[in-house]
């Protein structure tokens, strides 16, 4: 199993035509480490994701263990918040092959692999339906096996449970943390769940409102797992997120105009 | 008592108790068509037969012309312009959609003209093509291969469009390249798109071969039609437009059932 990359951001910047949407964007993650991306709806998280799955041009650079980024590559697995990326025209099989048949990987070894991520996410059951037969969560875990099966170095995840009901969003993440273990890679995961991001993050990165969105603190959670989320720690850890976030939420909204400047006091 | 209220049910719901639902369907399809004919009967006792001829005597048209094969001749005469021409038609417009959908700039220079063309019906160019192409078979089979391409063009140029863009970064990110993008992504994503435009242009195919028969043909049952005005032959106008709907029928019936034979899992 590939071991996980490191990541290293440096200077780096994103707009669109004139809009400065991220800048300046210094961050180094280590091989294997787990960071949770928090900050406001709107600030950038998506963008930056995007950016480092090789989907935008940036300003800086942004290095996925010895080698830039300029395009997507296998190395960088990408785990999108919609399951509608899965192929529909494809069974939950064929869509997790689908990397490996690109690679030109012989049949049978392409299926026996396809096989083993399948079980991985608990999907044995429905390797041969089609998405469309799949409830959301069975979906999100297809996507799951489709990028782990190119045994990536580095997992990129956008709110991937972000749809769903909170007993399945338990699962799922006790699961990804299983996997993560397994595997070793270096995850990144978009979230707006501060008790996701406690429960899972080594460390938890705040940005702050755009435009020109940046890191705002960075929170090391260095509680032992699995984590309890009713430790005086992780009480503390949450308070303090939140009220990062709160501020950040605040600042935005005083930007989107929908919320009045507050008199400092 | 229980016997008598199941009689009665019977009665009220004979198909639905008797047959099923789906035979029951087509039962009333059936009933209904065999009303029209009723109707039509009924009105060609008060008409000339010149004006509207009744169904026996079109039916019995029917036979006289399938025995002597010219029926036969005329349907496969139709039936042979609209595959041909359709079918080019469908093989070349997907790949040139295709193209035109991913290629901005060929779609800038072809665009002007599709705008300009898209109002003008095949028909209209009847005489340039016997013109240009003389007589024969192949003249109406461009026109229909014109009308087809057309509409499979634009439609998979819509279906190229319509590609969800994330599926296509979810395909770049597992190492597809440009072509691989092609193929495993926006064709299958358009299929749905081709699909309609090819069961549109069959319509349009039909409505082209008839016209371009009437004009140009001394087979086909466009040909028929025409020529039965020459005979005063309304009953042969009638096997004529019969003859059509059926074909009609067939054509379609036969595109949905290899639809859904061989590009099932695309339709979702
Ligand atoms: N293709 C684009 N063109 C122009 N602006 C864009 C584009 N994509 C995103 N933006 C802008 O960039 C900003 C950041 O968007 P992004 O999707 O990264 O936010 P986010 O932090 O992921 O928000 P959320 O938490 O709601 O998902 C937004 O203001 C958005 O309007
Ligand atoms: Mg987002």
């Amino acid at each position: 199993m590939a071991k996980g990359a490191s990541i290293k951001l440096d200077h780096v910047g994103i707009s669109f035509g004139d809009a400065h949407i991220v800048s300046n964007v210094n961050l180094d993650i280590r091989p294997g480490e787990f960071i949770c991306l928090l900050g406001p709806s709107g600030c950038g998280k998506s963008t930056l994701l995007n950016a480092i799955a090789g989907f935008l041009p940036v300003a800086g650079t942004i290095s996925v263990g010895a080698d830039r980024v300029s395009k997507p590559g296998l190395d960088r697995g990408v785990v999108f918040q919609s399951a509608e990326v899965l192929f529909p025209w494809l069974t939950i099989r064929e869509n997790v092959e689908y990397g490996l048949r690109l690679a030109g990987v012989p049949a049978k070894e392409r299926r026996e692999k396809a096989d083993h991520f399948i079980g991985l996410v608990g999907l044995a059951h429905a390797a041969d339906r089609f998405p469309k037969q799949l409830s959301g969560g069975m979906r999100q875990r297809a996507q799951i096996a489709r990028v782990l099966i190119n045994e990536p170095s580095v997992v990129l995840m956008d709110e991937p449970f972000g749809a769903l009901d909170a007993q399945t969003r338990e699962v799922l993440q006790g699961e990804l943390d299983r996997i993560w273990r397994e595997t070793g890679c270096t995850i990144v995961f978009v979230t707006h769940d501060i008790w996701e991001a406690l429960l899972l993050a080594d460390r938890v990165v705040v940005m702050t409102a755009g435009p020109s969105a940046g890191i705002k603190t960075i929170e090391k959670i260095d509680l032992p797992h699995p984590r309890d989320q009713g430790s005086a720690e992780c009480l503390e850890l949450f308070r303090r997120l939140r009220d990062d976030i709160g501020e950040e939420v605040k600042r935005a909204l005083v930007q989107q105009g929908l919320k009045k400047e507050e008199p400092v006091t | 008592m229980t016997d008598a209220t199941q009689g009665t049910m019977m009665k009220r719901f004979p198909f639905n108790l008797r047959l099923g639902p789906e035979l029951s369907k087509i039962l009333i399809g059936v009933a209904s068509v065999i009303c029209g004919v009723l109707l039509w009967h009924i009105a060609s006792l008060y008409t000339s037969p010149l004006f509207l001829p009744s169904p026996v005597s079109v039916g019995q048209t029917a036979l006289e012309m399938a025995s002597d094969g010219s029926l036969f001749l005329a349907i496969g005469a139709s039936a042979w312009r609209i595959g041909a021409g359709w079918a080019l038609g469908v093989i070349l417009g997907v790949p040139l959609g295709l193209f035109m959908g991913r290629f901005a700039v060929v779609r800038l220079i072809v665009d002007p003209y599709i705008e300009f063309f898209r109002f003008i019906p095949p028909i209209a160019f009847v005489t340039l093509a016997v013109i240009w192409l003389g007589p024969g078979e192949i003249t109406k089979i461009a026109l229909i291969f014109y009308t087809t391409i057309f509409i499979v063009t634009l439609n998979t140029i819509a279906g190229v469009n319509a590609v969800n863009p994330l599926r296509l970064q979810a395909a770049r990110s597992m190492g597809a390249g440009k072509l691989a993008e092609m193929t495993t992504v926006i064709f299958p994503s358009a299929v749905p798109f081709m699909l309609t435009g090819a069961r549109i242009a069959m319509g349009n195919s039909f409505l082209t071969v008839v016209s371009a028969e009437i004009v140009s043909a001394q087979t086909g049952l466009g040909a028929m039609i025409w020529t039965a005005r020459n005979f005063g032959r309304t009953d042969w106008v009638f096997v004529g437009i019969i003859s059509l709907g059926i074909l009609g029928y067939l054509f379609d019936r036969a595109f949905r059932l290899a639809t859904q034979r061989w590009f099932k899992r695309f339709l979702f």
